[in-house]
């Protein structure tokens, strides 16, 4: 059957061009790669070439003509045994025009079903809750420390795929000593002492990770994981729908995030509202020992990419952890650090310090408070800020990083749209300020959130000025 | 254009008794040599047909087609065996096919229909397949090496013998995480096998303009990674060095670094007008050293088989070919539902 040869597409705009040039006449014998004709659009000169083998039995767009539609007729290509009087006859069905107008995805934007609603976020408060402690568990002093430690050697012990990678996670124990004991139990085998080459070892993960494989990736602080985040994003974030399910990665990055004290603008930066930002992450930010533990048990058995940020000022802090052979808390759920009924403080990570100290003096002036604990940023728990706005009308968040676009933020957008009539007061947002982190003492303290704000803010939102 | 000054596939007629690694070729029997042809005949034709699909709209965005450069992909499979993974950049749709994978599939994910690879979310350049242990179909330059890297880890992590081959094109081989992973997999001793496809340009820059070390084989010295130059328009070459290049990494050598000498016909993508090129260069190429012609000439000249078999069998990957264009033409969309679906497990 004879082949229609149809004006190209040289890009996905393109909808029209000139057929500037004929390099072959009727008659000629082409061969599939032959370059039968020149195309020009408002970009480029491109080359036509022959896709099946055949004769030229006509061409139907002389040279120069211009503004000939995509998918227009341009010549006819017999087939062997083919003669002229062949050409009346069918065309083939992929080189047929009119359904290729048909269905072109080029064509459909305006036909296209409309956007479907994204799955509702849970409007009760339905999320898996923390597993009740049994009573009479002994709760043990443990540092933030040591929490993540056991966190991990239970999870290693529990599964041969779990190895942990990253900068002086051996022998040297741990820039922080969160790995001490690591390798002497697990071997160099599963504790991985690397280069120091972030953008190299996290690819090396993730690629260990799509292979099957658990790896926790630790960064010896989550400002040198800005040399790795294309890794972060585009393949351990996103392969998962690329791949349209057939592989993910499940990989734990974890390391401390956010200031320490006194290292300046490129060692203090918080990434809780970064990553949240992107959809196949889920980004834990614990505060307390018990959280830590449980929840980095649970990043790593979760089939997803996590991000698990920690922070250097939290590690030697002390907290009581119960004393369970297995102790996993669910990704995803805020917890109420206190009840109250006033005013709603939601915080997360470092931000629960200043937080849990203002609560305190808020007390003390009579103002009963409810502090939430957000531990995981994306999902996000946002039902139970919900429920506590509800309650209390009122709303102040607390968190380190820089102001603009910052996880407060994300809270008082979804706040004002999901239960604004509740709200008797503004929300405020109370943030790092908006400035490079200084090395000097006085500048590195007025930068970060302070006790002293978030009182004054919760006084404002209660109108107590 | 200037000449390559390392050697060029025009002046490597080696003898077939050298080393697979330096110049050697393999000395394929009849089925071996039938079944490259088939291979390499089938990317041929699904690439042009995607090249004319694309030109009717039904592909959009990117789409980079591996015509030239097939005897690289389809040399080195041959080499691989059962677990063997293999991860590439974005001109990927060969690599797939040689892996094994279904032409229906990825017809319909390069059309964006439901029962491509990836349901239609991925597209050309964002495919993969588990069951063929093809990793991808990588869109950032350079990121298929250290994941690679990684399923080599992997390898070597469960004691496996099992080998990764990472592709990755000249352009990539300047990007600073290819070192990074480098220098882990010397360090570590990962089985994995670098493939540098040099087919000269990167997008519109030639080697020359964009690479101070052009011979890109020796871009492992610094780690102690072996490297070696292979005429990649030559399947028996390839299938020499890769031969090699299996045995060495399987043995627990660690890495090494194959540079495919090698031409991609087209352009970079199918809106590059290639005028960084002569089209006397491109002809050259086609003419003296395509591979394809190659193994034709020599199934016709030992009579592996007649110019009407070679027909037949052009015949048979033609209708594979129309038949995954027809599919992915008339494959559905995707339900709108999965816009909300594989994100999290």
């Amino acid at each position: 059957m004879p082949i229609d040869i149809l004006m190209p597409a040289l890009s996905p705009t393109m909808e029209e061009g000139t057929l500037s040039k004929w390099l072959k006449n009727e008659g000629d014998k082409v061969t599939a790669g032959d370059v039968i004709a020149e195309i020009e659009t408002d970009k480029a000169t491109m080359e036509v070439e022959a896709v099946d083998e055949g004769t030229i039995g006509k061409i139907v767009v002389a040279a120069g003509t211009e503004n000939v539609k995509v998918n227009a007729v341009i010549a006819v290509l017999l087939e062997e045994c083919e003669s002229a009087s062949d050409m009346g006859k069918a065309k083939t069905a992929d080189a047929a025009p009119a359904q290729a107008e048909k269905e072109a995805p080029a064509e459909e934007p305006a036909k296209a079903a409309p956007v479907p609603a994204a799955p509702k976020p849970p409007v009760a408060n339905t999320a898996a809750a923390d597993p009740a402690i049994p009573e009479g568990t002994e709760m043990v002093a443990t540092t933030v420390r040591e929490a993540l430690r056991d966190a991990m050697a239970e999870e290693m012990r529990a599964n041969e795929d779990v190895f942990i990678m990253g900068e002086e996670v051996a022998e040297y124990q741990g820039a922080y000593k969160i790995t001490q004991g690591l390798l002497q139990e697990f071997g160099p085998r599963r504790v991985v002492d690397t280069p120091i080459t972030e953008h190299g070892f996290a690819g090396v993960g993730v690629g260990a990770a799509m292979a099957g494989l658990r790896p926790i990736v630790e960064f010896m602080t989550f400002n040198f994981a800005m040399q790795a985040i294309d890794q972060i994003i585009n393949s351990a974030a996103k392969t998962l729908y690329m791949s349209g399910g057939q592989m993910g990665a499940p990989i734990v990055f974890r390391g401390p995030n956010g200031a320490a004290s006194r290292v300046g603008a490129q060692h203090s930066q918080c990434y809780a509202a970064w990553y949240s930002h992107i959809p196949g992450l889920q980004v834990i930010m614990p505060y307390s020992a018990a959280d830590a533990k449980g929840l980095l048990k649970a990043a790593i058995r979760d089939p997803n990419p996590i991000i698990f940020l920690e922070n250097e000022i939290l590690y030697g802090q002390t907290f009581d952890v119960p004393k369970l052979d297995d102790f996993v808390l669910p990704i995803g759920k805020a917890r109420i650090h206190k009840k109250g009924t006033d005013v709603t403080i939601v915080s997360f990570g470092i931000g629960m310090n200043y937080s849990v100290k203002a609560v305190e003096e808020l007390t003390g002036m009579g103002i009963d408070v409810e502090l939430i604990d957000l531990r995981t940023i994306r999902p996000m728990d946002l039902p139970a800020i919900i429920e506590s706005v509800k309650k209390t009308g009122r709303l102040v968040t607390v968190e380190e990083g820089y102001p603009q676009s910052s996880v407060g933020t994300e809270i008082a957008t979804r706040v004002q749209q999901q239960a604004f009539d509740y709200l008797d007061a503004p929300i405020i947002t109370i943030a790092g300020k908006d400035v490079p982190m200084p090395y000097a003492a006085n500048l590195e303290k007025l930068a970060l959130p302070s006790v002293a704000e978030i009182v004054e803010a919760v006084k404002a939102v209660t109108y107590r000025l | 254009m200037a000449p390559r000054k390392t050697a060029t596939a025009a002046s490597r007629k080696k003898p077939a008794e050298k080393s697979g690694l330096n110049g050697g070729i393999s000395d394929f029997d009849k089925s071996t040599e039938l079944e490259a042809y088939r291979e390499m005949l089938l990317i041929r034709r699904f690439e042009e047909k995607a090249g004319q699909l694309y030109g009717m709209g039904f592909i959009g965005g990117f789409c980079h087609l591996y015509i030239g450069q097939e005897a690289v992909v389809v040399g080195m499979q041959m080499a691989l065996k059962d677990g063997d993974q293999v991860i590439t950049g974005y001109r990927d749709h060969g690599h797939m096919l040689a892996c094994g994978m279904e032409a229906r599939g990825v017809m319909a994910e390069l059309t964006g229909r439901r029962d491509g690879y990836s349901h239609g979310k991925g597209g050309s350049m964002h495919m993969f397949s588990k069951e063929k242990n093809f990793y991808g179909g990588h869109g950032i330059v350079g990121a298929q090496v250290s994941l690679g890297t990684g399923l080599a880890f992997a390898n070597r992590y469960r004691g496996n013998d099992n080998v990764a081959v990472a592709y990755f094109g000249d352009g990539a081989a300047n990007q600073g995480q290819v070192y990074e992973s480098f220098n882990m997999a010397a360090l570590w001793k990962l089985p994995v096998i670098y493939i540098i496809e040099n087919n000269r340009y990167a997008m519109g820059t030639s080697t020359a303009r964009a690479s101070a070390q052009s011979n890109f084989s020796l871009r492992g010295n610094s780690f102690g990674i072996p490297g070696y130059q292979v005429d990649g328009m030559d399947v028996r070459a390839v299938h020499a060095a890769a031969v090699e290049a299996v045995a060495h990494c399987r043995s627990g050598k660690g890495p090494i670094i194959l540079e495919m000498l090698t031409y991609r016909y087209r352009g970079h993508s199918m809106s590059d007008p290639a005028k960084y090129r002569t089209k006397d260069e491109v002809q050259k190429m086609r003419s003296e050293h395509d591979p394809i012609e190659q193994v034709k000439a020599r199934i016709l000249e030992l009579k592996h088989a007649s110019e009407d078999d070679l027909k037949a069998i052009d015949k048979k990957v033609r209708d594979v070919v129309a038949d995954s264009a027809d599919f992915a033409q008339n494959n559905p969309e995707p339900d709108v539902s999965e816009l909300y679906t594989d994100i999290l497990l």
